[in-house]
């Protein structure tokens, strides 16, 4: 019976309601179900609102975000790429996610971050690689397409590289458990094992971005200065 | 220590109060009352909830949900810079735009090694237990101050345009903190349980190979229901993995830790219910498919979960 909010969840992402409401109906349905009184169920969503605040840091990188892109930010770093000739919106990427894994690996996991990075630096500067490549006027969908693949790169950068790195929450709290349930277990191997993942995650994500590349010259075709008998 | 986490908590509740005083009086949003109610009620949890009860905090949260599942989040106009009022004052400063920009991660890196241990008298200067988030939050403060100086704005501009950014994240916003509540009220509820009482019934326990399939799928999946494979982790290690593959197979705790937890980020890359990393950032990109970062992901995330499970089969046999 307790899985009708996990249904719940699943039909509620299918359809396309809003999220939000979802998950709320889901949590009050969840706990119902389970027998808890309403108003503990409240004071449940009050708690765990509160404890988890943290996830709302990114609002203090808005102000000063929000101030640069005022003056032109993101101008100015499709600017500066546009002038790289080796740049391409995969190459761009490519060199942040290498670097944001990287980092993370010897645990600093806070060189990165999307609304500190990717929004203001790294997918300007992608979109404007790909603008110096093939024109100001790429279709939208590209456009989006090298967005959402600077946001994935520092997803998956961070993930994989930071279990490399021995005091991140992941190595304690398998520590913890193993310890609870009294299996030997040591830190510093886990960070070991972790490391042909991380190495496998570095060369599949970017041959991806390599591909992006290829994939983006297929559809835009080569130089810029090829768009002159557009005629249909 | 000076510089607590509430500290940084009360920051991003003024910005978000200061934003909404903006929404109610903005004439071209249509629902400027009941947009400027939630982000006013949002910067008010932000603000004060280490000091509103519970029971009162999760009423307040449930008003923001109805406001979203009513269409009363709408969002306004902003009287953004032209583009030629950009070009020109990025003219201006050219390169020194990075600075600011740059500022924060250095920052913040600086603060997480640096400031570490570091003490003015008995008292710590930053928050030893949240130290990341403490240092960010500084960071972003000292590369305001410098952004500020050098655009020569007034004080009241980058209020602005975080309300311009906020409200193009809208509902999104929340919604991390809102999955992180479910989590807990399905721990609570014993999905966990129930979870893997299902895998371990349906797979076949003598074979090792199936054994680690189950394991690492098994937290791909419940990762991707949770949102969170540290959620995912106890439940899966304790229902498939202790017994089975340490208990049985004698598989080294080490190895199918690492790996499991591995194939449960190979979830998180995959599933909505890892909001902050999958719903915000599309939000934040304007992407106009809020589930374009998880497709593109999902390739990466299933290959990587193949490795995985080749991995740990192959070193336990």
């Amino acid at each position: 019976m307790v899985l009708i909010g996990v249904a719940i969840v699943i039909i509620g992402f299918i359809v396309r309601l809003n999220p939000l409401l979802v998950v709320t109906v889901a949590g009050l349905v969840t706990g119902l179900v389970a027998k808890q009184p309403l108003y503990d169920i409240i004071e449940q969503f009050g708690k765990a609102f509160t404890t988890n605040r943290y996830m709302a840091i990114f609002i203090a990188t808005l102000p000063v975000i929000g101030l640069l892109e005022r003056y032109g930010l993101r101008e100015q770093a499709e600017s500066v790429v546009a002038k790289i000739k080796a740049a391409t919106a995969g190459r761009i990427i490519n060199v942040y996610f290498i670097i944001r894994e990287v980092a993370a690996v010897f645990g600093l996991t806070s060189i990165g971050g999307h609304a500190q990075m990717v929004r203001p630096l790294v997918a300007p500067m992608a979109e404007g690689a790909a603008e110096a490549k093939y024109g100001k006027d790429i279709p939208d969908d590209v456009r989006q397409k090298i967005r959402a693949h600077s946001a994935a790169a520092d997803n998956i950068g961070v993930f994989f590289g930071e279990d490399v790195f021995i005091a991140i929450g992941a190595i304690l709290l398998m520590k913890g458990f193993f310890d609870q349930n009294n299996i030997p277990s040591d830190p510093l191997q886990m960070a070991m094992w972790a490391i042909p993942t991380a190495i496998a995650a570095l060369i599949v994500h970017s041959i991806r971005l390599n591909m992006l590349d290829r994939s983006l010259d297929r559809r835009l075709g080569k130089p810029k200065s090829n768009s002159v008998g557009k005629g249909e | 220590m000076f510089i607590s986490i509430e500290a940084v908590y009360v920051f991003l509740g003024l910005i978000t109060l200061l934003g909404s005083l903006y929404t109610f009086r903005d004439q071209k949003n249509p629902r400027r009352l009941t947009s400027g109610i939630f982000y006013f009620l949002y910067g008010i949890s932000l603000l004060l909830g280490s000091v509103i009860p519970p029971f009162i905090m999760g009423l307040l949260v449930i008003v923001m949900v109805i406001i979203v599942g009513a269409g009363g989040l709408k969002v306004g106009s902003y009287g953004e810079a032209s583009g030629e009022e950009r070009q020109q004052n990025r003219k201006r400063l050219g390169n020194w735009l990075f600075l600011p920009a740059l500022l924060i991660p250095i920052i913040t890196i600086l603060g997480t090694t640096g400031m570490k241990d570091v003490k003015i008298g008995e008292l710590f200067i930053l928050d030893q237990k949240n130290i990341t988030l403490v240092s960010l939050a500084l960071a972003t403060l000292i590369s305001l101050i410098v952004g500020v100086v050098m655009t020569k704005s007034r004080p009241m501009v980058p209020v602005k345009e975080s309300r311009r950014l906020l409200e193009a994240i809208g509902w999104a916003a929340v919604l991390p903190q809102m999955l992180a509540t479910l989590g807990t009220i399905f721990t609570s509820a014993g999905v966990g349980k129930v979870v893997s009482d299902v895998v371990s019934t349906i797979i076949p326990t003598h074979s090792l190979f199936w054994v680690v399939f189950a394991y690492c799928v098994g937290m791909a999946l419940f990762t991707m229901i949770m949102g969170n494979a540290f959620a995912a982790f106890p439940v899966m290690t304790a229902g498939i993995a202790v017994p089975l593959l340490i208990g049985q197979f004698g598989v080294d705790a080490n190895h199918l830790a690492a790996i499991g937890m591995f194939a449960g980020y190979c979830g998180t890359l995959m599933t909505p219910m890892a909001a902050n990393f999958n719903i915000v950032p599309a939000a934040l990109l304007d992407l106009k498919d809020k589930n374009h970062v998880i497709r593109v992901q999902v390739p990466t995330a299933l290959i990587l979960l193949g490795f995985n499970i080749a991995l740990l089969y192959f070193i336990s046999l």
